[in-house]
């Protein structure tokens, strides 16, 4: 593709696994598609929102870290997402919140100390060729992104060049805490009514870890294992943080990159505020889950809206 | 505990999901069935649905739960069910498909009909002359997994899957076969090549067929597989 654009961002390093997204696929899953986005939805949307950006506009993820990037024109971008070293040039910059960039400015993120997932984004979001309506990367499915795959060094991230603008930051405390002990709310459903009360007595009052496999499709945790005398499902369509129960009993809380559909008996799902902040943690993080009505997770969620909605940011330079 | 569950049921899937199990079993009625109701639905519910997942016998509705809610959601697709769909005139195809089936083509056509007791000629006469349907698509981009396969040729996926699986290859997994739309590990048994595309990124409608379509194999030839574009 070529841009009309000629600002852009030289990959220097592309970090351990980069990739561009936007809010998501939705209404491809009859080709098989499944959704992507962004892993940790949160954390995305303050990218977009300290730059004034619409909600949807792509953004990079940058999973640990490792990001080296030189701009060409100057812009404002703005970091937020795990807690990593960000520097301009070399000095120290704050992330949740968004920074002017010049010229030739080198632009550093290291290695994240809490949290796993970053988010960069820039002003107007960078200019990426949508396909099936959406830029999100699905590597697996080699769709979105640049040529459907990974940031590579030498790749361009084109964005519009943009007049200044004002920077804004986040107050410290409406800044996401990323932890190694979580608590997922879990919305019961699927075929949760089918497991035996002492099995689901065990989910719900046990600690899991998050195991070595643990990426963008899903978390495989390790911990009691709960067993199930559910014959063999027909595959059916799961959604955003079901957790699936497969024959070893060690639950799986599959994520934006999921399988469309799959056969494995699941208990529900896990509220997307708490599925966020799993997708933060890494091996050998603690995870309890705790059950909650349909009708309470409806009110979570208007109330997280509407807080969002209110935050207000601070202006910190013009 | 043994329960006694009523068709179509609606359960909770997640904080905006639920999902319709039509019936127990998958079969060409109730994939029809799922197939009209997902477009009454997505006609019905435009607003707040986000995504509708057919497969087997159930569908997975997807919705904006700041837009709507399970309850009002609920309430639309029991409205639904209830609609006598029989006189919806079905928009469903019918879909023939080239396949060439050898050994060359089918690296577990031979290990299959020993398997099966049958000679390699019967396997291809019995894969052939069913009439499957698109029960679900998934897996990998334009992967359809069709039914069902003649119990005489059934076969459970190999021990260890293939890292590699050609485009165009033709399988078969229990009693569903499919066709690989494009190179990707797997497991399933493989008996012959497609030579067409049946999955383009770049071209819309971007996939051959839909679920509660129809799909026939036709065998053809080495020379008619080349003439065609397939690459061996």
């Amino acid at each position: 593709m070529n841009p009309k654009t000629t600002s852009y961002f030289d990959v220097i390093h592309p970090g351990i696994l980069t990739t561009i997204q936007d809010l998501g696929r939705y209404g491809q899953s009859h080709l098989g598609l499944t959704s992507g986005g962004p892993a940790d939805k949160q954390a995305f949307l303050w990218a977009n929102r300290l730059l004034n950006n619409a909600e949807n506009c792509p953004v990079l993820e940058v999973n640990v870290g490792g990001l080296k990037l030189i701009a060409t024109t100057a812009t404002t971008i703005a970091v937020t997402g795990a807690n990593a070293p960000l520097t301009i040039n070399g000095h120290s910059k704050d992330t949740w919140r968004s920074h002017r960039v010049n010229p030739d400015d080198e632009i550093e993120i290291g290695f994240a100390t809490q949290g796993c997932r970053i988010y960069l984004g820039v002003v107007e979001g960078f200019v990426v060729e949508s396909q099936f309506n959406s830029v999100s990367t699905v590597i697996r499915e080699k769709v979105g992104g640049i040529n459907g795959g990974a940031l590579k060094a030498a790749d361009r991230l084109f964005y519009e060049s943009s007049p200044k603008q004002p920077l804004y930051a986040l107050y410290a405390n409406d800044i996401p805490r990323y932890a190694n002990l979580i608590t997922a709310r879990v919305v019961t459903g699927y075929q949760f009514d089918l497991f035996e009360r002492s099995e689901l007595a065990k989910f719900f009052s046990n600690e899991y870890q998050v195991s070595a496999q643990y990426d963008r499709m899903g978390y495989r945790l390790s911990g009691p294992a709960i067993q199930s005398n559910i014959s063999q499902l027909l595959s059916e369509g799961i959604c955003n943080g079901a957790i699936q129960i497969p024959p070893d009993g060690q639950p799986i809380v599959l994520s934006v990159d999921r399988q469309t559909i799959g056969g494995y008996p699941k208990l529900g799902s896990v509220l997307s505020l708490d599925l966020d902040l799993l997708m933060q943690t890494s091996q050998g993080a603690t995870v309890h889950f705790e059950p909650i009505s349909i009708h309470y997770a409806h009110t979570l969620l208007h109330l997280a809206k509407a807080k969002y909605t209110e935050t207000k940011l601070i202006k910190v330079a013009l | 505990m043994q329960q006694v569950v009523h068709y179509p049921q609606i359960e909770i899937a997640g904080e905006g999901a639920v999902i319709i199990y039509l019936d127990k079993v998958a079969n060409n009625t109730t994939i029809k069935k799922i197939s009209q109701l997902k477009h009454s639905i997505a006609r019905v519910l435009a607003d707040s649905v986000v995504e509708l997942v057919p497969s087997y016998a159930s569908l997975l509705v997807i919705f904006d739960p700041i837009k709507t809610d399970y309850y009002a959601v609920k309430k639309v697709l029991s409205a639904l069910l209830e609609e006598d769909t029989s006189e919806i005139e079905s928009t469903h195809k019918t879909i023939e498909l080239p396949v060439y089936y050898s050994l060359e083509s089918g690296p577990d056509l031979q290990s299959l009909a020993n398997r099966s007791g049958l000679s390699v000629e019967d396997v291809i006469e019995i894969h052939q002359k069913t009439i499957y349907h698109v029960y679900a698509i998934g897996f990998a981009p334009g992967f359809a997994f069709l039914g069902e396969v003649d119990e005489r040729i059934a076969c459970p996926r190999l021990a260890s899957p293939r890292a590699k699986v050609a485009k165009g290859s033709v399988g078969i997994a229990d009693r569903q076969t499919a066709i690989y739309p494009n190179v990707s590990p797997g497991g399933w048994n493989l008996i012959g090549l497609c030579p067409q595309t049946l999955f383009d990124p770049d071209v819309a409608p971007y996939l051959t067929y839909q679920v509660g379509d129809s799909v026939k194999f036709d065998a053809i030839t080495r020379h008619e597989f080349l003439a065609l574009g397939g690459q061996l």
